[in-house]
This record gives C-alpha cells, sequence and structure tokens, in this order.
C-alpha cells in the first residue's frame, strides 16, 4: 500500500475493511437464518433488482415465443387430442360426483360431522416458474406472481401430480417457493391405504423426503402413497406428497427410518398452480353428530 | 501507459454481469455457469485498482442473495473475500500473462465457493456434491478470454487530435 498515490491511501486498509465487511456478512446471516429483523431490506433490494431480473428472462422469454409459434402449426391436432381428454376426464368427473353424493349420503347416514369441502373453495392461480438458484442448499424457486396478483404468504403451490411447496417470501411481481425437499419444510400427511397420520419432512437433498419418528412397528410399507391431511390449514387434504420408497427398520434404534420420493416435479414443467389458503369453516363442523335413535 | 477505465463502462460491466448470473438456467448448465460478478469484480481489482470499492462488493453480494433465494448475506461475505484477495494479489497477478492469470484466480473462485460451503453447514446443510465446485473450472476457464475482451473493449479510442 505504500506505493499507492497519497490520495487513494485514505480510510482502513484492504484487511480491516474486509473484517468489517465478514462482521456485517455474519450479523446478516445470523439475522436471516434466525432473527429476522429485516424483512424490508429484502423486500426493498427485491424490487430494486426486478429490473435486471426482468432483463435475464428476454431470453427465455424470445424461445417461449418462438415455441408458441412453433406449436400453433399444429394447434388442430391438439386440439382434437385435448377434446378428447376432456371428454374423458368429464365422464370420470361425473363418476365423482356420483361418488361424491353417495359419500355424502352414507355420511349422513352415519351421522358423522360433514368433512370440509375444500374442492369447491379453492381459488386458484396459474404461475410460471421463473428461476431456480444456483445453490445446492437452499430448494427455492421464483414464481413470476407476486402481491400484486393476490398472492398471499402460506399459500400452498402444486402441479398437475402433487404438491411442490409453498409461498414464503413475497415481492409485488414475484414471489419465493421453498420446496418440499427443503430442510426446513414439512407437510402434515396421511397414508391413502391405511389412513395413518404423520408428518413428512425435507432432507435438503433432491428427490427425498423423510418420515421423522414412525416407530419400528407402524404399519407402512414401500410404494404407499402420502396425502396431505389437511390439518394446520395450509395445504388442503387429499393432494398427493410422495410415495414411500424405503423403509430401514433397525431393530435398536426408537425409530423407522422411512424414506419417500417426492411426487410432483419442479424440473418437468414450468407452470404450477397457487392454491389459496384453506378458508376456516364459521359453522363448527367439529360439532359432536347427534345420533338420532332409529323410530321406524 | 496505464489508463483509468470509465466508471460507466465499469459499471455497465458490473451490471451486465449481474444479469448474466440471474439468467434462467436449469439442470447442468446451471451447475456450471460461473459466477460472472465474482468474476467482473476480480477483473477490475487485478487491472484497473482502487476503482472499485468493498461496498460496492458488499452490494453486488446483497443483489445476488436476494435474486438467488439464499441467505441474506453469504454472496456478500464470498465477494468481499474475492475482493480482498485479489486486492492483495492484483499487482502481482498482473505480472503474469492472462493464461497464467487463469489458476490463480481459479484458486480465488475455489476460496469464494468454500466460504458458501461454510456458510451452507453452519445453518445445518448437508455436504454438496463434487459438482458444486464445476463452477471454479468453468470459470477458471472463461477468465482469459473474458479478461482479452473487457481488456479490449476498456482501452480508450486513440485520439485522432493527439500529437
Amino acid at each position: 500500500m505504500e506505493t499507492a498515490p497519497q490520495f487513494f491511501r485514505n480510510g482502513p486498509g484492504p484487511f480491516a475493511r474486509l473484517f468489517i465487511f465478514a462482521i456485517l456478512s455474519c450479523l446478516l446471516i445470523a439475522d436471516d437464518t434466525r432473527f429476522k429483523y429485516f424483512p424490508q431490506l429484502r423486500q426493498t433490494i427485491g424490487v430494486i433488482i426486478f429490473p435486471l431480473q426482468k432483463i435475464a428472462y428476454i431470453p427465455s422469454d424470445i424461445y417461449d415465443q418462438v415455441e408458441k409459434l412453433i406449436t400453433s402449426f399444429n394447434l388442430l391436432e391438439e386440439n382434437v387430442k385435448l377434446r378428447q381428454l376432456y371428454l374423458d376426464r368429464r365422464e370420470q368427473l361425473l363418476r365423482l360426483e356420483a361418488l361424491e353424493a353417495e359419500n355424502t349420503h352414507l355420511r349422513r347416514l352415519l351421522g358423522a360431522a360433514q368433512q370440509i369441502e375444500t374442492t369447491a373453495k379453492t381459488k386458484v392461480v396459474l404461475a410460471e416458474i421463473q428461476y431456480t438458484p444456483r445453490d445446492p442448499f437452499n430448494h427455492k424457486i421464483t414464481l413470476n406472481k407476486g402481491s400484486y396478483h393476490d398472492i398471499e404468504l402460506g399459500q400452498a403451490v402444486i402441479d398437475d401430480k402433487g404438491i411442490v411447496g409453498q409461498i414464503t417470501q413475497l415481492y409485488p411481481w414475484s414471489s419465493e417457493v421453498t420446496l418440499l425437499t427443503d430442510k426446513d419444510h414439512a407437510v402434515p400427511i396421511q397414508v391413502v391405504r391405511n389412513g395413518l397420520r404423520s408428518i413428512v419432512s425435507g432432507t435438503g437433498k433432491n428427490n427425498e423426503l423423510e418420515l421423522r419418528y414412525l416407530s419400528v412397528n407402524t404399519d407402512i410399507q414401500q410404494g404407499d402413497l402420502l396425502v396431505t391431511s389437511g390439518i394446520g390449514g395450509v395445504y388442503p387434504s387429499g393432494i398427493p406428497v410422495a410415495t414411500v420408497l424405503k423403509i430401514e427398520q433397525d431393530p435398536a434404534g426408537d425409530f423407522a427410518l422411512v424414506t419417500s420420493a417426492p411426487i410432483a416435479g419442479v424440473n418437468r414443467n414450468r407452470q404450477v398452480l397457487v392454491l389459496s389458503l384453506a378458508q376456516v369453516e364459521s359453522n363448527d363442523s367439529l360439532e359432536m353428530p347427534t345420533i338420532e335413535s332409529g323410530t321406524n | 501507459m496505464y489508463v483509468p477505465a470509465s466508471s460507466l463502462f465499469i459499471a455497465t460491466s458490473l451490471v451486465i454481469a449481474l444479469i448474466l448470473n440471474f439468467l434462467p438456467l436449469q439442470g447442468d448448465l446451471l451447475i456450471a455457469r460461473p459466477d460472472f460478478v465474482a468474476l467482473a469484480i476480480a477483473y477490475w481489482n487485478v487491472n484497473h485498482p482502487h476503482k472499485l470499492g468493498m461496498s460496492l462488493a458488499f452490494g453486488m453480494g446483497l443483489m445476488m442473495d436476494v435474486g438467488n433465494a439464499g441467505i441474506m448475506g453469504q454472496h456478500a461475505l464470498a465477494y468481499c473475500v474475492i475482493f480482498y484477495l485479489t486486492q492483495i494479489f492484483g499487482r502481482r497477478l498482473r505480472l503474469f500473462s492472462l493464461l497464467k492469470q487463469a489458476p490463480q484466480i481459479g484458486f480465488f473462485l475455489f476460496i469464494m465457493q468454500t466460504v458458501f460451503v461454510l456458510i451452507a453447514l453452519s445453518s445445518g446443510s448437508t455436504l454438496p456434491g463434487w459438482s458444486y465446485f464445476h463452477a471454479t473450472i468453468t470459470g477458471t476457464l472463461l477468465w482469459a478470454p473474458a479478461a482479452f475482451v473487457m481488456t479490449l473493449l476498456s482501452k480508450p479510442k486513440p485520439d485522432s487530435s493527439a500529437l
């Protein structure tokens, strides 16, 4: 530093500067991972860098436009295919409606409490995945819809197969989704086969989820489908989450090691659905059913 | 003769580096993407010292953290580290040709990525695979051509009216 001209020699030396900024960074890291005192800081920077991100998306936008142009040539064919699919689904839906009616009828017969109807009340917003971070440590993606498009914190995000994750950070024109596989993420689930309730947590690895604290003798099998249980009010019930991959029952341990693979894939498609938060039922659905004595 | 680069050119190059870092890539491309901002900071610090401040590196790091949806402060710390290293060793690096500079820059990039790994470990993540360090290799390979192009661009045009 001695050879530097006089007018450059102001302020602390390089190492002192590094030291100051390192401490500042460590404070920020601690704040961000533990305390979260300054949520506005992230928001503000998010707005500042938004135009840059927008510019960065231009190449992929152009690619999309070109792809759209190419697909528009075989629209007719696709239309026929979709119509067929629609009729197919329509038939399934009709059957579902019949089943639902039968189900409510049977429930009424049993005198059980009416289950919260979630399917009719959830509003969905279609969003596009804009950015997947390079970090292998954080399992998050950025969507192109934000608070400006009525997206709220905590909403569930699904694709055509199942749950993708949950909105955890909101910017005006974009939002961040924490994926199922994130190590800090958990979803209340239910095993379809026997109704066993548990919580599935991310492991921080790609395509791997973990069912913690299930005792060694729990009735769970390879290939079991896990769906959301609806407990907790974030995720609507009955949406597929994962399938059980592997069960290790170590007799020495207290708990079985159950690994499962998420059903939804983030790399497969670019569109996802953001579900509105489950509405809290105003009428008391937990009311004890009154069992009427058969008088006839 | 040493001619300081114009501040506008430096600012433009840093903004372009940020945009390149924000490119929506996927899969292997994403893993292999070099950190353009780190390279830009290293380039300016080696070839035109005292043009950038560490606070600028810190600010760029914060922008990367928000854009990357990561822990706030990890890129900021990493960019400050690479700023410090290139500031300390910049004068020595300038003695070498671009091709000989590349492995040394590669070592700085490796230290920078190690900072990321340490921060992630401290917040409870597991160790990543070696593929995480592919970006260091691509950054090293990119150094010589990128620095060559930047030097060409940042050279002031010869003044025709000068004697």
